[in-house]
């Protein structure tokens, strides 16, 4: 599936529509991959190189006791829902693993009431929409389902009486999404992006405050070390 | 309670990109000049190359007065103005120069002289319908003296395409002549910019590279640019990008002769019953002062300046400050039309570091520099590929169909591609017309209670012709270079807030078509000079900062030269 660099093919839009038959919804999203071409896909990954897979102990992959500003339930759908966005796999860690849940409980203590209470109403939307279409509890959903509930709260489908998406489903998920991106690939200063690990999946080489023009071509030679340094590591900003 | 303070001869409203440039010439002049600044000072310690903290979350420590002051927006006076979107300029001493991308272009001669030039060579009809355009009061030449001065006294590295006639196919071919060279050569290019250059001469086309107010090797005791990659809407950690409160503010408060007050929010200026102006109120939290002055200069960006004169009425002005045209806030427009494209390649870029001032550029179809006889337009647009790429925002990259944008497909398509993508903004001639304009809004509100600006405002048929015409020019430069995938954003349509905002106090003889004279100063209260991007009647495919610094220069300068005429 992948070419001699290992990169992926191409999926055409007739792929998309022929593989979607199952995911309904999915094939709505321009974007959309199925979890039917995720399948594939993910055997294309079986001769990459794993990266950062070794995890450190103290930081855990998932919390089992609440956030500070969300009920220990909030905490179990939130830590489910961030946990498929970037999902821990054979290419390395995820989210869960990046301390996104810390980076979020960081921002509801500094951002207020407001987005405390957008997170809670979205979880509990969420949850009620995974029960009336899918029967179950988002958490006990099958991973399968979880995307396909996800697709759907993403384009703003998951609508219908009592579901309560407050403005709309889709700012709910661009909400967590933003925030889960800024934790995964921010600085670690904010508390996500544990070990670099974001900056790992990028390939990014680092917080430099002077890249110079053998840095620069090191960098095209595929040379270049990553420095491995919060912004807040150099001297002038700590 | 107003606490009267005593008078100066020159008050300065915002020390920014503008004021803090006009407030060197005036001090060093011997003029005591107040410089009121509603944020505060920041140095490299405040400028951690911070993803989060700059691009997402607006710098948090900032006074945050113009986030506070967003216009409003509507695409016609037909429907409601809504305040959508962030105002990015930056309450600080420097203004947004200090997080700018710091482009620093000249405008090219054409810029000056559009009615004539299209007159002459394709006839009258082709003014667009409804274009409230008009030749500035002067051409490029009156003003290359000032941009020569404001590239050594702020410090812009490039390359020159013209020095006194003599044509360098290294520069710009296209640009006006220039006196002599910059100050400083230009910034360096990376493997992708080679590329890029490649492809566009292999179209024929004729690659430079982009003049930059950053320093490209030391310069002013300050070192060269570190290319850390986080210049955009970041500040400057080791002083290389030459912000106006590390140039020409400090070396203005060492004559002695500048005071700048910072946390003051000047709120209205005031006039006697001759209509000359005789100061301005500002607040410093709770705290009210009158700042007399026997000249003011309004240097506090276009949304700004024109709120503040139609907020100040009086009974020489009913209609706000220097309105009794009625043209304060016509002929506005911006550069917020969008109309980007993207392209995705099979190779690595190697973005990471750099930043949005260094680059390659293409001027062959900006201006008038090619034919336009059979097109439906006039004008055009600069190509210009750059460097700026960070984790975050590269993580949020388009997936060009390859992947829905989460998921372990995603992990797998962003661990390949995250240096895979370039995107272009474009820059395009943009001009005024006569149902495009800035008022008061009669709803939203400051907190102060102030009315804030709504803009009525839309892209006409000559800015999409040209935005869809540029964008076939970007697609054929990403191709030749390899691209494999490009998409297009949409060509425009209200024209929301923006860094690129233009007119509302436009500059011309005529007053009843223009609220300043040549020099910056208002028809109707003499001792009033407007400066920043809101005297500029065209925009040429350009970024307006050098112009507007190049104006102030010249407008400072000339109310040292008249003081007595001005002042008195």
């Amino acid at each position: 599936m992948t070419d001699s660099k290992g990169r992926l093919p191409a999926i055409s839009r007739r792929d998309l529509l022929r593989t979607a038959g199952a995911a309904g919804a999915a094939a709505l999203v321009p974007d959309a991959v199925t979890a039917a071409t995720e399948e594939t896909t993910s055997t294309a990954a079986a001769g990459e190189r794993q990266l950062g897979t070794a995890l450190p102990s103290e930081t855990g992959p998932l919390p089992t006791r609440a956030l500070a500003n969300l009920t220990a339930r909030e905490t179990e759908i939130l830590s489910a829902m961030v946990d498929r966005l970037i999902p821990s796999d054979e290419l390395g860690p995820g989210a869960l693993d990046a301390g996104v849940l810390r980076f979020i409980d960081r921002v509801l203590s500094e951002s207020g009431t407001n987005a405390a209470d957008a997170y809670r109403s979205g979880l509990a939307a969420l949850d009620t929409y995974s029960r009336y279409t899918r029967g179950s509890p988002f958490i006990d959903l099958s991973t399968v389902d979880q995307d396909s509930v996800l697709i759907d709260v993403q384009i703003g489908a998951a609508t219908g009486a009592g579901v309560g998406f407050v403005g709309g489903s889709g700012s709910f998920f661009n909400m967590v999404k933003s925030h889960t991106w800024q934790g995964m690939f921010g600085d670690p200063e904010y508390g996500g992006n544990v070990n670099f690990v974001g900056w790992d999946l990028l390939d990014y080489p680092g917080v430099r405050l002077g890249v110079s023009p053998e840095d620069q071509r090191a960098l095209e030679a595929d040379q270049l070390e990553p420095v491995r340094r919060s912004a807040y590591d150099y001297g002038i900003f700590e | 309670m107003t606490t009267q303070l005593r008078g100066t001869d020159v008050v300065i409203v915002g020390m920014g990109a503008a004021g803090g440039v006009a407030a060197l010439p005036l001090a060093e002049a011997g003029l005591n000049v107040v410089g009121l600044e509603a944020g505060t000072w920041l140095d490299q310690r405040d400028f951690a190359p911070d993803e989060i903290r700059n691009n997402y979350r607006d710098w948090p420590m900032l006074v945050k007065k113009t986030e506070q002051e967003r216009p409003t927006s509507r695409a016609t006076s037909a429907t409601r103005a809504n305040q959508i979107g962030g105002h990015p300029m930056m309450n600080a001493v420097g203004g947004t120069t200090l997080h700018y991308w710091a482009q620093s272009w000249r405008l090219n001669p054409w810029d000056f002289r559009v009615m004539t030039e299209t007159t002459q060579r394709y006839g009258a009809s082709r003014i667009p319908r409804g274009s409230t355009v008009e030749d500035w009061p002067f051409g490029y030449d009156e003003l290359e003296p000032f941009y020569d001065r404001v590239e050594r006294e702020i410090g812009i590295s490039g390359q020159a395409g013209n020095v006194r006639g003599r044509i360098s196919s290294r520069g710009n071919r296209f640009e006006g002549p220039r006196e002599r060279d910059f100050p400083m050569p230009p910034l360096r290019w990376t493997g992708f910019h080679d590329r890029m250059a490649d492809a566009a001469r292999s179209l024929g086309w004729n690659p430079f590279p982009g003049p930059a107010a950053v320093n490209s090797q030391a310069y002013q005791n300050r070192p060269g640019c570190g290319y850390h990659g986080f210049c955009n809407k970041g500040g400057c950690p080791i002083n290389a990008k030459n912000a106006t409160h590390i140039t020409t503010i400090p070396r203005a408060v060492d004559t002695g002769n500048l005071k700048v007050v910072t946390r003051a929010h000047v709120t209205t200026l005031e006039v006697d019953s001759n209509g000359r102006v005789t100061g301005v109120n500002y607040v410093v939290g709770s705290n009210e002062y009158f700042q007399p002055a026997r000249v003011v200069l309004l240097a506090s960006y276009t949304y700004e300046n024109v709120r503040m004169l139609l907020l100040s009425n009086s009974r020489a002005y009913p209609d706000g400050l220097s309105n009794n045209q009625g043209q304060v806030g016509r002929h506005y427009f911006s550069h917020h039309q969008g109309a980007g494209v993207s392209a995705f390649f099979p190779y690595d870029l190697n973005s990471w570091y750099g930043l949005p001032a260094q680059g390659v550029a293409v001027d062959d179809f900006a201006d008038d520099n090619f034919d336009h006889t059979d097109l439906d337009f006039i004008g055009g647009g600069n190509l210009w590929v750059m460097s700026d790429r960070r984790p975050i925002s590269a993580a949020n990259m388009g997936t060009y169909g390859q992947s829905r944008n989460w998921g372990s497909t995603w992990k797998r398509f962003i661990h390949e591609h995250s240096d895979r993508t370039h995107g272009s903004y474009i820059q395009k001639t943009t001009l005024p017309y006569e149902d495009n304009y800035l008022d008061l809004d009669p709803e939203v509100t400051d907190p102060l209670g102030l009315p804030v600006i709504r803009i009525t405002g839309q892209f006409k048929d000559n800015e999409r012709a040209i935005a869809g015409f540029m964008q076939d020019k970007m697609e054929d430069w990403y191709r030749e270079a390899g691209a494999i995938e490009v998409n297009r954003g949409g060509l425009g349509n209200t024209m929301g807030a923006s860094t690129h905002a233009y007119g509302g106090t436009r500059m011309g003889d005529n007053p009843e078509t223009n609220v300043v004279d040549r020099w910056g100063f208002s028809h109707e209260a003499p001792n009033l000079g407007v400066l920043g991007a809101s005297v500029m009647g065209t925009s040429g495919a350009r970024n307006p900062t050098l112009t507007s610094q190049a104006l102030s220069w010249r407008t400072a300068a000339h109310l040292v030269e008249s003081w007595g005429d001005i002042a008195e």
